[in-house]
């Protein structure tokens, strides 16, 4: 069977997964929404956890908190669902696409076939959604893609079963229960309160803070790690940053994209207005990786190369801190 | 960003005619939408990332030759795993799947966990105790 789906393609495969499944359901919430109101954006160092024997950094909430708190400040209810045996979880699947309702999944993205092969590292929070079964394939709506795709039944499983951090344990999810209108206003204005208090939060490690432990970092590692290290450190807080999910560029624009559309909404100029900054801050993320790119395009490790970066990045969180103190205010 | 500097680098990605979605500002200001084919600057990480991948498969590889290491070192690099993806993908502790990195220990370890390592690389055990495939 086949349920009537429309495939949107999105910059983020968890916002996507939501506001495709919104739009099925009648409701239509862009994705910057979607980001803004679940409080997507975040700045995170990891210590002590290693991706790819590189330090880990995340630049956004963790995978399914956005979409858990949209649905709590959006008024809807979701169901979801984790399995331990692979066949209980594929009947459950199968159980909800007889009823015509597309369910978003948890996946690994190493054993994902449809990704080209450089994309396919083992990284388990990615979404897509399931919208109908043809004989043994799946037809899959992955939101990072352009056009929908499939899945045999071993592909997905495989998929819905990878192991390591973040395992998704076929994890499956779908909203249940909606309210008559969705009290998207109120939404907007927690979804900002609490990234305004994360950003700002005082732990060493995460928000405005963080970017500057990072800077710090960057300062010390040509020194200390030596220059081969120090290139491929520096080339994975690239790759988390543009890469693994769009991270800091790319999400400061959705962000941007989010307050243009909620000043709109809210009839609040300021929110306007702090979307330009945002905008700005964005750009300056993708000077930070091209110039960051630079050095590790040459392999050459010189202190003054990564002490300049640093001083980027510390900018950066400067003007971060000014413009979600200022955000704090306009709402 | 502008909706005209929406980069269009040739990017690892045009291979496969993948393209993604970008955030990204027009004349008037409004925020909408626009494919990218890919940005330098990602796809030289992606492909220094890459590199490194393969120096560590060929560093482990030498060192199986050398009979300094198992072959699941070997393909665990191949996957791009690390022991604690492969301890999760095998069902065992860190510390036994470590310990099977040795030679001695593999020599001796039995039809059934080599069939265990075997399964998640999806081999043969004879391909297990040989490590050129999967070049």
């Amino acid at each position: 069977m086949e349920i009537n789906f429309t495939h949107h393609q999105s910059a983020h495969c968890e916002n996507g997964v939501v506001s495709n499944l919104m739009k099925h359901n009648g409701y239509n919430v862009s994705e910057p929404m979607v980001f803004g109101i679940g409080s997507g954006l975040l700045f995170c160092y990891i210590p002590f956890l290693k991706v790819n024997h590189a330090p880990a950094l995340t630049y956004r909430a963790m995978p399914g908190f956005i979409f858990k708190r949209f649905a709590k400040r959006v008024g809807i209810k979701i169901k979801r669902e984790k399995f331990k045996s692979s066949q209980n979880a594929k009947t459950r699947l199968d159980e909800n696409l007889n009823k015509n309702n597309p369910v978003g999944l948890q996946v690994g993205v190493y054993n994902l076939v449809y990704f080209p092969d450089e994309y396919r590292f083992h990284f388990n929070a990615h979404n897509l959604v399931v919208y109908g079964k043809k004989e043994d394939t799946y037809l899959i709506s992955d939101p990072v893609m352009e056009t929908v795709t499939t899945l045999t039944e071993k592909e997905l499983e495989k998929v819905r079963f990878a192991k390591g951090a973040f395992a998704p344990k076929g994890h499956m999810y779908y909203p249940i229960d909606f309210p008559k209108e969705l009290t998207i206003e109120k939404a907007i204005i927690k979804g900002i309160k609490q990234t305004c208090r994360d950003m700002l939060a005082p732990v060493p490690v995460v928000g405005v803070k963080g970017i500057r432990f990072v800077a710090s970092l960057i300062r010390k590692w040509p020194k200390k790690k030596g220059t081969k290290v120090a290139n491929h450190y520096l080339g994975q807080v690239v790759r988390m940053q543009e890469e693994i999910g769009t991270g800091g560029g790319g999400f400061r624009y959705i962000y941007a994209a989010f307050l243009q559309e909620a000043g709109k909404l809210l009839k609040n100029d300021k929110l306007t207005e702090l979307s330009v900054e945002m905008t700005l801050i964005g750009d300056s993320w993708r000077d930070f990786a091209l110039d960051a790119s630079r050095i590790y395009k040459n392999r050459s490790a010189k202190e003054d190369a990564y002490n300049n970066i640093a001083l980027q990045l510390e900018t950066i969180a400067n003007r971060e801190e000014i413009f979600f103190k200022k955000l704090r205010k306009a709402i | 960003m502008k909706e005209n500097e929406v980069p269009q680098d040739k990017g690892s990605l045009e291979s496969s005619n993948f393209k993604e979605l970008c955030y990204a500002v027009n004349d008037k200001g409004e925020y909408t939408t626009a494919s990218s084919s890919g940005w330098t600057p990602k796809t030289i990480a992606l492909n220094n990332a890459i590199q490194e991948i393969n120096e560590r498969v060929e560093e482990a590889k030498i060192r199986v030759i050398n009979n300094e290491t198992s072959p699941i070192e070997y393909y665990m690099e191949l996957h791009k795993m690390d022991i604690g993806i492969l301890a999760s993908y095998v069902g065992l502790w860190q510390w036994r799947v470590k310990r099977h990195l040795k030679p001695k220990v593999f020599c001796k370890l039995s039809q059934k966990m080599l069939q265990k390592y075997a399964d998640v690389f999806e081999i043969t055990i004879d391909q297990l105790n040989r490590i050129e495939h999967g070049n």
